[in-house]
C-alpha cells in the first residue's frame, strides 16, 4: 500500500511531492487563536479559512473558529475592502469578540489589497481592535505565518509607558497547549513574572463543561500583549520561527531579547532554565533538579535499546532542531532530517548538532519533502521514523516504528495535552522513542526469543 | 421564531432559517462575509469529486497550501491503484507570482511524465485562486502535454472564490465529460454506472454487490474506486444511478444529453431509501423479472437487520436528531432512517442543499424542526441547544462544536469510519449513533 515512491533518486525542480509544509495563513490563524476574545480572520476565498480551521480541528480535536471575507469573482477583481467592511461589522455583531485579527492569503496578496488602509477607514466599534498582519501563501510555510502574526500584533497593540514592568516576556513558538502548560509550570518554578504570548492554553485545550464557549478563559489578553513593550526582556523559544518577532519588538521598543532552541531534551531545556535563572536570579528548585535526574535516569536505563539506532525526523524547523537534539542525546543517530520550510538556516544549526557529537554520514535537507525522505529510506532504511501524522503511509510502506510529534497529528488523541518540552516533556519523549522500539522487538521476536524481562 | 432567536441571527442570513412558522428557506446562495460558514470553496468541490479517481496524477497548481489541505483527505478507497494518495503540486514561490507559473507547471508535469511510475495516463492540473489572476494559460500548457506525451491532461480551473462548491462540483463533471466525450463510440451494454458515491469506507463497493446480485453490471463508477481505463466505458451504460446528487446530477445530465443515458436518483442510506432505490433501478432498466428480485432481496436484507434495529430501539428511540451535511439528499435519507427508529429530528441543515430538496425536507419534518441553509457554528450551536437535539449528525468541523455543547456525534462526511451505506451501514449508523449518545462519559458532562 503507498509503497508507488520509486527507489532511484531524481532531482525535482518544479514537482512537489508529499509536502512537508503548509501555506502561512493557517499558522496565523493558530497564532490569533492565542489571543484572549480573538476572532481570526482570513482574508480571501472561503476554503483558506475552512481547509484552515479543519486542519486545527483535526489536530486538536477542538472547535477552531475563524471567519472568512468569503470572496467572490468581484472582490478578486475590484478588490476585498468591502468584503472586509461587511464582514468586520458581521463579525463584532455576530460574535463579539475584543480583536479581530486578519491575515491575508495569496489571492488578497496578489491583487495588492491594502488592509492598512482599509483598517484605517472602517468604522470600529469602541472598544474593539482590528489588527492585520500580510501572510503571503508563496513566501516561506507556515511557521512564517505564525511569527508574521505575532509582529501584526505587536505593530497594532504593544506600548511603552517609559517604566519598566519587571515583567520577562516569553515566546513560546508553534507548541501544543500541553507544551505552554509545562513552559508556564517551570517559568513559575524559576518564579519569573512572565506574559506566555501567544498562548493557546486554555483555547485549543478547554475542558469539557457541556457549554460550548467560544472564546474559552485562555489566550493573550490585548493588556498583556501592550504590556509586552514595556518588559524586561524576551525569551523566545524556537531560533526559527522566534527571531522576527523578537526583533522587531527589539526594533519598537528597545526590549532585549534571548533566542533559545526549543526546549526539547535535556540540553535545550537546560538552556531554557539558565535563562530563566538569569531573569529571575532564582536558585534553580529541587523539583527541577530532581526532574532532570529522572529524565537522565530514564534515558540511561533505556539507552540499550535507543543507542545507535537510526531515526528519520521530518517536521517544522524548530521542532525539527529540538528533536534532533534529544535524539543525540538518547543516541539516536538523525540518518535523515528534513524541513519542507524553505530556511537553510535550519539544515546548517541541525549540522552543528550533529558536528557537537562527532556524528556523520547524515543527510539533512531544508525544503524539502516527504517524498524524497521516503526515497533515502529506500536507499538506506532506519530503524525509527519521528514526525507527523504524514509519515504514517513511509512507516506503513517500509515497517519502520513510528513516533508521532509535530503538527499535524491527525491520527492520534491527547497528544495536544501532554508536552515534548521540559524534562516532562523528555520523559514523555523518551517513552515513546523507546515503546515504539521495543514493541518493533517483540512484534519481531521469534517465540523462542520473545522475553517478559527487558 | 422568537425575537431572542432572531437577535443572534445576522440580518442577510435570517431568510436561510425556517421555522414552523415561517416554512421558506432561501438557498444556493454565496455566503456572507464575516458568517463563520462551515463551507469550503470551488477548488474544494471539483477535488473531492475528482480525487477518488485512483490512478489520477492530481497537480495542484499554486502555493502549496491547497494541495497540502487535500492530501489523503477522503477515506475513498481503491481497489487498485494508490497514485491518487499522494500530493503533486506545484509550490508556486513568490517569483513564479512575479514571472508566471506557467513554465513550471509545465516542469512538473515533465518531471512526472520522466520520473513517476507508473507512467501517468490521466493528470488533472487544478488551477487554485491565483493563477487566474498572474494569468498563466493553463488549458495551453495542458493541450501542449498532451500532444507532447499523448496522454490525458485535463485542466480544472478553479480559483476558490469564482463561486460556491457547487461550483466546484460542476467544474469536475465538466472535467469528467471531457475525458470520457471521445469514447462515445462504443456499443451499449446493458449495464449502469454509479454516479456520486466516493467509495468512503467501501461503500461503492456495498451497493456494487447488490447490484451484481441482481444480475445488473457496473460498467463504471464516478468516482468512488474509479480508474481512467473504467472511467472511459462510462458512455456505453444503459442507466445513470445518481447518489450523491448535490455533486454529480448536473454530470447525469450532461450523460443524458450528450450520450442519451438516462438516471435514476438513488440512495442507499436507510431501509426505505435503499429498498425503493432498488426498485426504481429495477424499474429504470426495464426487465420485468427485475422488479420482483429486487423486492425479494430488499425484502430478504429487511427481514436481516429488523433485529438490529430491534436491538437498538429501546436505546435510541425518542431521542432528538440534529442534522447538518453537505447536500440535501442526504439529509432527506437521514430524516427517514431516523424515523425508522423511532427518533424526530428537530435540526437540519445543509452547506449546498438546493431548494426542491428543502421542500421534501418540509414535507418529513414535524413541525418543531429548525431547517438551516450554509448555517454557521452560532447558529448550529443555537438551534442544538434550543431542540434539545442529542445528537447531531454532521462533518469534521461540527464534530467537537457538538461535544462542547454536551451533545453526541455521528460523523457522515470523509470520516466516517465505517460504510454507512446499504443494510451494513444500517447496523453500522445505529451502531454509532448508539455508541455516541449513550457512552459513559456523558455522565461525566451532564452531572
Amino acid at each position: 500500500m503507498l509503497d508507488l515512491t520509486p527507489k532511484e533518486v531524481l532531482e525535482r525542480t518544479a514537482l512537489r511531492i508529499n509536502p512537508c509544509k503548509t501555506c502561512q495563513p493557517v499558522g496565523a490563524m493558530y497564532a490569533a487563536l492565542g489571543v484572549r476574545r480573538c476572532m481570526p480572520h482570513s482574508h480571501g476565498s472561503q476554503g483558506c479559512c475552512s481547509y484552515h480551521r479543519t486542519v486545527l480541528s483535526r489536530h486538536f480535536k477542538e472547535p477552531a473558529i475563524a471567519s472568512s471575507s468569503s470572496f467572490t469573482e468581484g472582490a478578486s477583481v475590484f478588490g476585498g475592502r468591502s468584503n472586509i467592511n461587511t464582514a468586520a461589522k458581521n463579525v463584532f455583531d455576530m460574535y463579539d469578540p475584543d480583536v479581530i485579527a486578519i491575515h491575508t492569503t495569496c489571492l488578497s496578496e496578489t491583487i495588492g489589497d491594502d488592509l492598512g488602509s482599509y483598517i484605517a477607514d472602517m468604522e470600529i466599534p469602541e472598544g474593539k481592535t482590528v489588527l492585520y498582519c500580510n501572510t503571503p501563501s508563496y513566501v516561506g510555510s507556515h511557521i512564517n505565518g505564525f511569527f508574521n502574526m505575532m509582529i501584526g500584533f505587536i505593530n497594532y497593540l504593544t506600548k511603552t509607558t517609559g517604566v519598566k514592568n519587571g515583567k520577562t516576556a516569553v515566546f513560546p513558538g508553534w507548541v501544543n497547549p500541553g507544551d505552554i502548560r509545562e513552559l508556564k509550570r517551570i517559568a513559575g518554578l524559576m518564579k519569573l513574572d512572565s506574559i506566555f504570548f501567544p498562548d493557546q492554553s486554555g483555547v485549543l485545550d478547554a475542558p469539557m463543561t457541556g457549554k460550548y464557549e467560544m472564546y474559552p478563559d485562555g489566550g493573550t489578553t490585548r493588556e498583556e500583549i501592550a504590556a509586552l513593550g514595556d518588559c524586561e526582556a524576551v525569551i523566545a523559544l524556537g531560533e526559527i520561527i522566534g527571531i522576527e518577532p523578537s526583533e522587531h519588538l527589539k526594533k519598537k521598543h528597545k526590549v532585549p531579547y534571548t533566542l533559545l532552541p526549543m526546549p526539547v531534551g535535556v540540553a535545550h531545556t537546560d538552556a531554557f532554565v539558565l535563562a530563566l535563572q538569569k531573569a529571575t536570579k532564582t536558585e534553580v528548585p529541587r523539583e527541577l533538579e530532581e526532574e532532570r535526574g529522572r529524565l537522565v535516569d530514564l534515558m540511561l536505563d533505556s539507552h540499550q535499546y535507543t543507542s545507535g539506532k537510526k531515526a528519520a525526523i521530518f517536521g517544522d524547523p524548530d521542532v525539527v532542531i529540538g528533536l534532533t537534539s534529544f535524539a543525540l542525546e538518547t543516541g539516536l543517530i538523525p540518518k535523515y532530517v528534513i524541513t519542507g520550510t524553505p530556511k537553510e538556516e535550519v539544515a546548517r544549526r541541525v549540522r552543528a548538532l550533529l558536528d557537537s557529537y562527532g556524528v556523520t554520514d547524515c543527510t539533512v535537507k531544508a525544503n524539502a519533502d516527504l517524498f524524497e525522505l521516503h526515497q533515502w529510506i529506500k536507499n538506506e532504511p532506519v530503524d525509527l521514523l519521528i514526525g507527523s501524522s504524514y509519515g504514517k503511509q513511509i512507516a506503513k510502506a517500509e515497517d519502520i516504528p513510528f513516533v508521532r510529534a509535530g503538527f499535524p497529528v491527525l491520527d492520534r488523541y491527547g497528544g495536544t495535552l501532554l508536552p515534548v518540552v521540559g524534562y516532562a516533556g523528555g520523559i514523555r519523549l523518551a517513552e515513546k522513542i523507546t515503546n515504539a522500539l521495543m514493541d518493533r522487538i517483540d512484534r519481531d521476536s521469534s517465540d523462542e526469543d520473545f522475553e517478559v524481562v527487558m | 421564531m422568537n425575537t431572542a432567536a432572531q437577535t443572534n441571527i445576522l440580518t442577510e442570513r435570517q431568510q436561510s432559517v425556517s421555522s414552523a412558522s415561517r416554512r421558506s428557506v432561501s438557498c444556493e446562495k454565496e455566503s456572507v462575509s464575516g458568517s463563520v460558514s462551515q463551507r469550503a470553496c470551488v477548488y474544494c468541490g471539483a477535488r473531492v469529486v475528482l480525487n477518488p479517481i485512483t490512478d489520477a496524477y492530481h497537480i495542484v497548481h499554486g502555493p502549496i497550501g491547497c494541495a497540502s489541505y487535500t492530501w489523503d483527505i477522503r477515506g475513498s478507497l481503491s481497489s487498485g491503484s494508490e497514485v491518487y494518495r499522494n500530493s503533486y503540486s506545484t509550490d508556486l514561490r513568490e517569483t513564479d507570482i512575479v514571472f508566471g507559473g506557467a513554465k513550471k507547471l509545465t516542469a512538473a508535469i515533465a518531471e512526472l511524465m520522466e520520473k513517476m511510475s507508473p507512467r501517468p495516463k490521466l493528470i488533472f492540473v487544478y488551477a487554485t485562486c491565483i493563477v487566474g489572476v498572474i494569468g498563466d494559460d493553463i488549458e495551453a500548457v495542458c493541450r501542449e502535454a498532451e500532444e507532447t506525451y499523448g496522454i490525458r491532461v485535463v485542466p480544472v480551473k478553479a480559483p476558490g472564490f469564482s463561486g460556491t462548491k457547487s461550483q466546484g462540483y460542476k467544474l469536475a463533471c465538466d472535467a469528467i465529460m471531457t475525458l470520457i466525450a471521445p469514447h462515445t463510440g462504443q456499443a451499449k451494454r446493458f449495464g449502469v454506472n454509479v454516479l456520486g458515491d466516493y467509495n468512503l469506507s467501501g461503500e461503492m463497493w456495498i451497493i456494487s454487490g447488490y447490484l451484481k446480485k441482481l444480475g445488473i453490471p457496473v460498467i463504471s463508477t464516478i468516482t468512488g474506486d474509479a480508474s481512467y481505463d473504467k472511467l472511459i466505458r462510462a458512455p456505453s451504460a444503459t442507466l445513470n444511478l445518481v447518489q450523491c446528487a448535490g455533486s454529480s446530477e448536473y454530470l447525469a445530465e450532461r450523460m443524458e444529453e450528450d450520450f442519451g443515458i438516462p438516471y435514476v436518483k438513488v440512495s442507499f442510506f436507510g431501509i426505505e431509501d435503499t429498498t425503493s432505490s432498488l426498485l426504481r433501478i429495477a424499474d429504470a432498466l426495464r426487465k420485468p423479472e427485475l422488479r420482483a428480485l429486487a423486492e425479494e432481496f430488499a425484502a430478504r436484507r429487511t427481514e436481516e437487520i429488523l433485529p438490529v434495529l430491534a436491538k437498538y430501539r429501546p436505546r435510541l428511540e425518542g431521542k432528538r436528531a440534529a442534522i447538518f451535511v453537505g447536500g440535501g439528499f442526504k439529509a432527506i435519507s437521514l430524516i427517514r432512517q431516523f424515523n425508522e427508529i423511532g427518533m424526530k429530528t428537530v435540526m437540519v441543515g445543509t452547506q449546498t442543499g438546493k431548494k426542491a430538496e428543502y421542500e421534501v425536507i418540509e414535507t418529513l419534518v414535524g413541525d418543531e424542526c429548525v431547517i438551516l441553509d450554509d448555517a454557521n457554528p452560532a447558529e448550529l450551536e443555537k438551534f442544538m441547544q434550543e431542540q434539545g437535539a442529542d445528537i447531531l449528525v454532521g462533518g469534521v468541523k461540527e464534530r467537537p462544536l457538538a461535544y462542547k455543547l454536551g451533545v453526541a456525534f455521528c460523523d457522515h462526511n470523509h470520516e466516517r469510519k465505517h460504510p454507512l451505506a446499504g443494510f451494513e451501514g444500517i447496523a453500522n449508523f445505529l451502531a454509532e449513533i448508539h455508541r455516541s449518545i449513550n457512552s459513559p462519559v456523558w455522565k461525566y458532562v451532564k452531572e
